[in-house]
């Protein structure tokens, strides 16, 4: 325990090179993206994330048992799960950087690469799909310029992604905007909800 | 009820009572609508009563298996050596299933209550309830009757001030189906990749971190405190059929069907009466093609076989399907068929884990073919192809996602083939006309 809290807590964002071992692949990201100016992402488990991490990991028996919480708490904290986000809880968990990827890639709400402000998902199985779900996908691609599945708008603002079911089939069409799940969509809500997150 | 409808006089209301009425959500809400006294009951039982009261309900599985829950809890091992778990699986990602979400939006305590019953019958000290990341309002809901129960003393290291500990931590799932097989899910909250486990070991034996565990639907867990406070008896005196099926279930309706809904009617009520009448029929102008009535893992109905299915475990096996999870895709003649068996194909590949050799070529190469033949490419022995297919997929896997696959598949080819048969021979030009 007491080495992982080490590691933990020394800020594994920072471009600082203080880590050690598992934690020197995160550091020298970290340098690299500084020196390239691309954003340095802060660390998720300085204090407050510490003790938050700490909370979980009581209700387990063993520390990987944290390991989907922490990774929620780094996609909330830099809205992706970053190859930084990944060593860093690699490093507090004990676990390694490759191990976490692993896990990572099988769930597909963990955002590998950055995504727009608003992610949208739409179901598209064939529950929703027979009551037009494809139309509301479109409607998606039009009104908020993203274009093509999986793209980001040029404003940056928004990602539309198809989904498979999302558990809401008799309130077709459900989609997500981010956390928000708004229920009975179809193509002709779409430009009002759109423009409700603008 | 069938919410978001209002409640039909044929429904049987257990489950669904409070649907609709935000203050049953609360614990002061609860507690007035006479919550928590069947936990109370029960921890002033033996362990052993309330698992022989669980048993005399009949109460199975409403997960999807259909295994009965008393039967179930009592493999657990008498003498405990090492840490019991429960997990309550609200993973809830099977096509045309929505119940349990609509159980965690309305009821959270009445779920947590059946948790804690289960955990105490079981000696599980801790619960895990695995909730899928997509369910972010009914995760909120959950966690805040989680704060208020525990802040009422209801569970915690001296639950209900009886002397047992009783733990209940959320853990949310990150966006993957086979998550919601059981010991996928044993392994997500382990922090592992979500594939399931070769049995046995079964879970009673060797369970999420290698100890002894029990896994239930939410459905299946909410039923408890019905049971304990009313009895095993007056459960099993629900059934309209078959004395192996009781109780009330709640069948979520959805595809294109006059009102989609929840509707809780009593096991073995005709799906007839319960699509025509409870769920208003079809669309206007708009006759019944389909249905698949267990969620979309089961064999498909041609709309004369769903006219005289009563829905129970031994209704649906007698018309070569199942009741599943009760999830009823209704399809109408506005439905293409071949597409539909194609997106639900589609489903499966996309959400194999991909360990098994079957699974993993199967589901993809179903997709690719189905595909091949919508796009007017398709070859004159691509049926059989399928079927053949279909085949190696079922009974060879670790454990049934592959054959959930090949189900709809193989009724679809089985039951509409002039619907593919008129893609086949018409190229391109015709496909989708
Ligand atoms: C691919 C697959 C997906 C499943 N998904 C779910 C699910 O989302 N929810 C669920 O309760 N059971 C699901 N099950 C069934 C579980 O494995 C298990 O049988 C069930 O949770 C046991 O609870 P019960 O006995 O109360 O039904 C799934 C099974 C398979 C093979
Ligand atoms: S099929 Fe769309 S939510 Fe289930």
């Amino acid at each position: 325990m007491s080495a992982a809290d080490g590691a933990g807590t020394g800020g594994a964002g920072g471009a600082g090179g203080s880590g050690a071992g598992a934690r020197t692949g995160a550091a020298a990201t970290a340098r690299a993206r500084a020196e390239h100016g691309v954003a340095v992402l802060p660390a998720v488990f300085g204090d407050e994330g510490r003790r938050k991490l700490d909370a979980i990991l009581a209700r387990y028996p063993a520390k990987s048992g944290a390991l989907l919480p922490a990774l929620w708490m780094v996609q909330e904290a830099h809205g992706w799960v970053s190859p930084e986000g990944m060593a860093e809880v690699a490093a507090v968990l004990g676990l390694t950087p490759a191990y976490v990827k692993g896990v990572v890639t099988f769930y597909t709400m963990y955002h590998q690469h950055p995504v727009g402000k608003y992610f949208v998902q739409v179901c598209t199985t064939t529950p929703c799909n027979v009551c037009g779900a494809e139309d509301v996908v479109a409607a998606f691609l039009k009104a908020t310029g993203a274009g093509a599945l999986g793209a980001t708008s040029p404003d940056g603002l928004w990602t539309v992604v198809e989904s498979e079911c999302l558990g809401a089939c008799g309130f077709a069409t459900p989609v997500m905007i981010n956390d928000d799940f708004i229920e009975g969509v179809t193509a002709e809500s779409v430009p009002a909800l759109v423009a409700r997150y603008r | 009820m069938g919410f978001p409808h209002p409640p039909h006089p044929r429904e049987t209301q257990v489950l669904s009572r409070w649907f609709g009425d935000a203050e049953a959500r609360t614990y002061a809400g609860w507690i007035k609508r006479g919550g928590y006294a069947a936990l109370e009951q029960a921890l002033g039982m033996t362990r052993e009563q309330v698992i022989e009261e669980v048993k005399t309900s009949g109460l199975r599985g409403r997960g999807g298996a259909g295994f009965p829950a008393g039967v179930k809890w009592s493999f657990m091992p008498r003498q405990k050596t090492k840490a019991h778990y429960l997990c309550c699986n609200a993973d809830e990602s099977e096509p045309g299933t929505f119940k349990d979400r609509e159980i965690m939006r309305w009821t959270p305590h009445q779920l947590l209550e059946g948790c804690a019953i289960a955990a105490y019958a079981i000696q599980a000290e801790q619960v895990f309830l695995y909730i899928r990341g997509e369910f972010t309002e009914p995760l909120r809901i959950m966690q805040a009757a989680l704060d208020e129960a525990y802040a009422r003393g209801v569970l915690g290291a001296n639950a209900m001030g009886k002397g047992v500990r009783i733990d209940i931590t959320i853990h949310r799932g990150a966006g993957a189906y086979i998550c919601g097989e059981e010991t996928a899910l044993m392994n997500s909250i382990e922090g592992k990749r979500g594939n399931p486990r070769i049995r046995p070991p079964f879970p009673a034996a060797v369970g999420v971190f290698g100890c002894p565990t029990t896994i239930n639907n939410v459905e299946t867990l909410s039923s408890v405190p019905h049971i304990i406070a009313r009895g095993g008896a007056w459960y099993k005196g629900l059934s309209l059929s078959s004395p192996k099926s009781t109780g009330t279930k709640l069948f979520s309706i959805c595809g294109t069907v006059a009102r989609p809904g929840n509707y809780e009617v009593t096991m073995g009520f005709p799906l007839k009466e319960l699509l025509l009448d409870l769920a208003g029929g079809m669309r206007p102008g708009r006759t019944l093609k389909a249905v698949i009535p267990g969620g979309s893992s089961v064999p498909i109905l041609t709309a004369e076989e769903a006219m005289d299915t009563l829905l129970d475990y031994e209704g649906c096996v007698a018309k070569g399907t199942m009741l599943g999870s009760g999830g009823m895709i209704v399809l109408d003649d506005s439905v293409d068929m071949v597409y539909q068996v194609m997106r639900l194909a589609r489903f499966y590949a996309h959400e194999s884990c991909a360990q098994c050799t079957q699974c993993r070529e199967g589901t993809a190469w179903t997709v690719k073919i189905l595909q091949r033949i919508l796009g007017g490419e398709g070859r004159p022995a691509d049926l059989d192809v399928l079927l053949d297919l279909s085949e190696q997929m079922t009974g060879r896997t670790i454990c049934v996602l592959s054959d959930s696959c090949a189900a709809p598949v193989v009724s679809a080819i089985r039951k509409f083939r002039p619907e593919f048969e008129r893609y086949l021979g018409h190229g391109k030009a015709a496909a989708r006309a």
